[in-house]
């Protein structure tokens, strides 16, 4: 990588970016779920490593959040951003060396970031933490220079329309400059209470809705119909998604603060706008659903479209508990209570991650011209996300209606403690059953890399045969 | 953008993705901004001091450039009896909080008689000053403003500091920092919830009890017990130094880390405290074979300890 850093232009690979981007993203994601598994050990055992300030919870918990949304997510983003939209296009990605410099940046502002994030130095703002030095950093090392290659990569396509997925990938990375930029200014500017406190859940709410589910959407609206051959069934139903996630996405940030003193009006409009959200939920999910038909029989065989259905089926309980949990009728019972926890990792380790490692495996095996090393490992490696993830899941969700049960009838909060430790050690298993199968995908990467089969020109990468 | 659609399309872009920040952004903002500070938020922001979090002053959150709240009976200019008074201390250059930099943020009623009557515009970061809370009522409205005692009652930052025994000092700005740095507010909210969390958490806060603090570190996800009213609970110092430096001392359930890193290397009498030695006496007395666990040691007057422990039990 460090060798095309300063390389004339001609002499970078075309996919060298995103072949970058691709590896980085496995690696944050091995370095995320490794934390995220650390830190459960530590609410199951509260023994488990201690006396080290910089090993204690505090101090890990925000940097698991932080290395696994700026790192695997975003990282595997930009790696799908760079490969898809030229594919789509028609055309080569519009700098390669703009790309390569990109993943460059990225790895390093955010290792200096989550550094000094796990050093304490934090801005004490939940999902904007970092200190505003290293906002900075994010916004004109990374986001900015992402944006400026997808746009201008758009610009210069050799096709007559623009598909589906570029709308997003267009917009989304707009959008993101947008969130984060606004999101963070309270602490430059120094806004303070309740205005700080409703900028931060923005921030939270925003970079989900205009950047991760719009892009990890937008993924699978390539992945399907490319690997399946089927055409996307609705280009309208697309339309109404993207048109709605701008419209009604961007609008609910104060329901996550549905308990906390905001005017009466704003608590209401987002609550309402909230359960909107349902409309491009609606149409993402039966848009994909439908484009599979005719191609079921992919769902078992195929590892790429496993991964993406299986995330866009996610989607269905992650809306129908994102529209509604929201709504005071039922906020009340679960805000701030394992459910919540629960939820959210079913947005980005259950829809989203699913959607992005379908992406990473299927572009890497693009880019490089190798098969896939192993379908049993990365077999291995979806049953391993899927159970992991599904006793985070089950275990986080029934922890949250005892805590839920123990707010309302105003239980002792040590009878919730003792009531909720079994589903605790359970998260810690569904979690670290996350990261082993992790770092099997790693290695069969690495793998892939270094001795898969080189697929021939013009034939694409689900149309070989394993040999493993 | 070869097509006329794409023109339209990257229009309606704007215009739906400008409303919908207009409706987001600016409106809240005009809403929240025209409420006026409680008192709550006075002493909060005074007590706590400008950023609870990463700072110029403050940047790797050691908790420098803090002000310190004191608790004192004698005046510090005349030495004569005074009803018990709270007061803020900004020694020099200490940064004051936003109230007192942009007082607008207090409203306009509570910022008009913070300047005239309060005389908070004379207070200069150069020379350090002294804050108290104070109410007045004009028209029938009860309306609290924050006093600059330095220029309307001479009060000195020093003569002020020594007119309090260490007892009577509260380390609140730095707990504050050591609040934010060690993520308690991870587990422990610092907000009751509206619904349902009044008889066992205490009452919820108002609109206006925030004005001027940053970071609020309301937390999202509650671990442990809400932490808002928490002094008012249990005032007992003894208490939580035996719950930080291992909350299974007096909680046996806990899941809460042992803090007792932020003891430092030295405990209140000047001794090194043996943390292999005290580890091992209270897995023994863990398993059965001690019957007392081995004693706490106090922290020192300058441990992050004690800030945190200041600033958890001035929560009331």
């Amino acid at each position: 990588m460090f060798k095309y850093l300063f390389a004339k232009a001609e002499d970078i690979p075309a996919g060298s970016a995103a072949i970058y981007f691709g590896y980085s993203s496995i690696i944050w994601f091995v370095i995320g779920t490794g934390l995220g598994s650390f830190n459960a050990a530590k609410l199951a055992f509260p023994d488990f490593v201690m006396g080290s300030e910089i090993l204690s919870f505090g101090h890990m918990r925000q940097v698991h959040v932080l290395a696994v949304i700026l790192g695997w997510i975003s990282m595997a983003f930009a790696m799908a951003m760079m490969y898809i939209t030229p594919a789509l296009g028609n055309t080569k990605l519009w700098s390669e060396k703009l790309g390569v410099w990109n993943c460059f940046l990225w790895n390093v502002g955010l290792s200096i970031g989550l550094f000094l994030l796990w050093m304490g130095v934090t801005s004490g703002r939940e999902y904007s933490d970092l200190p505003w030095p290293i906002d900075l950093v994010v916004v004109l090392g990374l986001l900015v220079p992402l944006c400026i290659n997808v746009l201008m990569t758009i610009k210069t396509r050799r096709t007559q329309g623009i598909y589906t997925t570029n709308w997003f990938f267009g917009a989304a990375t707009f959008m993101v400059i947008i969130v984060f930029t606004v999101g963070n200014s309270p602490e430059f500017f120094q806004l303070t209470g309740l205005t700080e406190a409703y900028l931060t859940w923005w921030f939270a709410h925003n970079v989900l809705g205009l950047w991760i589910t719009p892009v990890a959407a937008a993924i699978s609206y390539y992945v399907v119909p490319k690997v399946t051959g089927n055409p996307l069934y609705s280009h309208r139903i697309g339309h109404l998604h993207f048109w709605s996630v701008v419209v009604f996405y961007s609008t609910p940030a104060a329901h996550h603060l549905m308990s906390a003193p905001l005017p009466e009006w704003l608590k209401s409009f987002a609550s309402v706008e909230g359960v909107l959200i349902l409309v491009p939920a609606i149409a993402f999910v039966s848009n994909l659903l439908l484009t599979m038909t005719g191609k079921w029989r992919m769902f078992v065989e195929n590892i790429e479209i496993k991964f993406t259905i299986t995330g866009v089926l996610m989607a269905i309980p992650l809306n129908m508990q994102g529209g509604f949990q929201q709504t005071r009728a039922i906020n009340w019972y679960v805000h701030g209570t394992g459910w919540i926890v629960a939820h959210a990792h079913l947005a980005l380790l259950g829809f989203s991650t699913f959607l992005e490692a379908a992406a990473v495996y299927y572009g890497l095996q693009t880019l490089l011209r190798r098969k896939l090393y192993s379908l049993g490992l990365a077999n291995f490696h979806f049953w391993m996300l899927l159970i992991g993830f599904t006793a985070y899941w089950v275990s986080m969700t029934i922890a949250g209606l005892i805590q839920g049960a123990g707010k309302i009838y105003e239980v002792p909060y040590i009878d919730v403690v003792i009531a909720e430790h079994p589903y605790m050690i359970a998260r810690w298993v569904g979690g670290t059953m996350v990261f082993l199968g992790n770092c099997v995908w790693l290695y069969n990467m690495y793998m892939t890399a270094r001795v898969g089969t080189v697929i021939p020109a013009g034939r694409l990468p689900h149309e070989l045969a394993y040999e493993r | 953008m070869a097509f006329r659609e794409y023109k339209i399309g990257s229009r309606m872009f704007g215009l739906a993705f400008g409303t919908s920040m207009f409706i987001t952004l600016y409106m809240p903002a005009v809403d929240i901004q025209n409420v006026s500070a409680t008192s709550i938020a006075m002493d909060r922001q005074l007590s706590f001091g400008r950023v609870g979090g990463f700072s110029y002053e403050d940047p790797f959150l050691l908790g420098w450039a803090k002000p310190i709240t004191v608790q004192i009976s004698q005046d510090p200019k005349t030495g004569a009896a005074i009803e018990s008074t709270r007061a803020f201390v900004y020694e020099k250059d200490v940064p004051f909080p936003n109230g007192i930099r942009h007082p607008r943020i207090l409203g306009t009623e509570p910022a008009a008689v913070s300047e005239s009557k309060g005389r908070i515009n004379e207070a200069s970061e150069d020379q350090g000053a002294v804050f108290i809370v104070r109410e007045v009522v004009e028209g029938g409205v009860m309306i609290p403003y924050i006093e600059n005692a330095t220029a309307t009652r001479g009060w000195l930052p020093a003569a002020t500091l020594s007119k309090a025994n260490e007892s009577q000092r509260l380390l609140v700005g730095k707990g504050k920092i050591m609040f934010v740095r060690e993520g308690c507010w991870w587990c422990h909210t610092l907000l009751p919830e509206q619904t349902q969390d009044w008889q066992y958490f205490g009452a919820p806060p108002m609109l206006g009890d925030f004005n001027g603090e940053s970071p609020t570190a309301f937390g999202s996800d509650r671990k442990g017990p809400d932490l808002t009213h928490v002094g008012s609970r249990n005032s007992s110092r003894e208490w939580m130094v035996m719950h930080f430096f291992n909350p299974r001392l007096v909680q046996s359930h806990s899941i809460m880390p042992r803090y007792d890193y932020l003891w430092g290397e030295k405990d209140a009498s000047g001794t090194v405290i043996d943390y292999d030695g005290w580890r091992a006496a209270y897995t023994a007395y863990a398993n059965g074979e001690s019957i007392y666990p081995p004693e706490v040691p106090l922290p020192a007057a300058d441990s992050e300890a004690r800030a945190l422990i200041d600033f958890v039990l001035n929560l009331k």
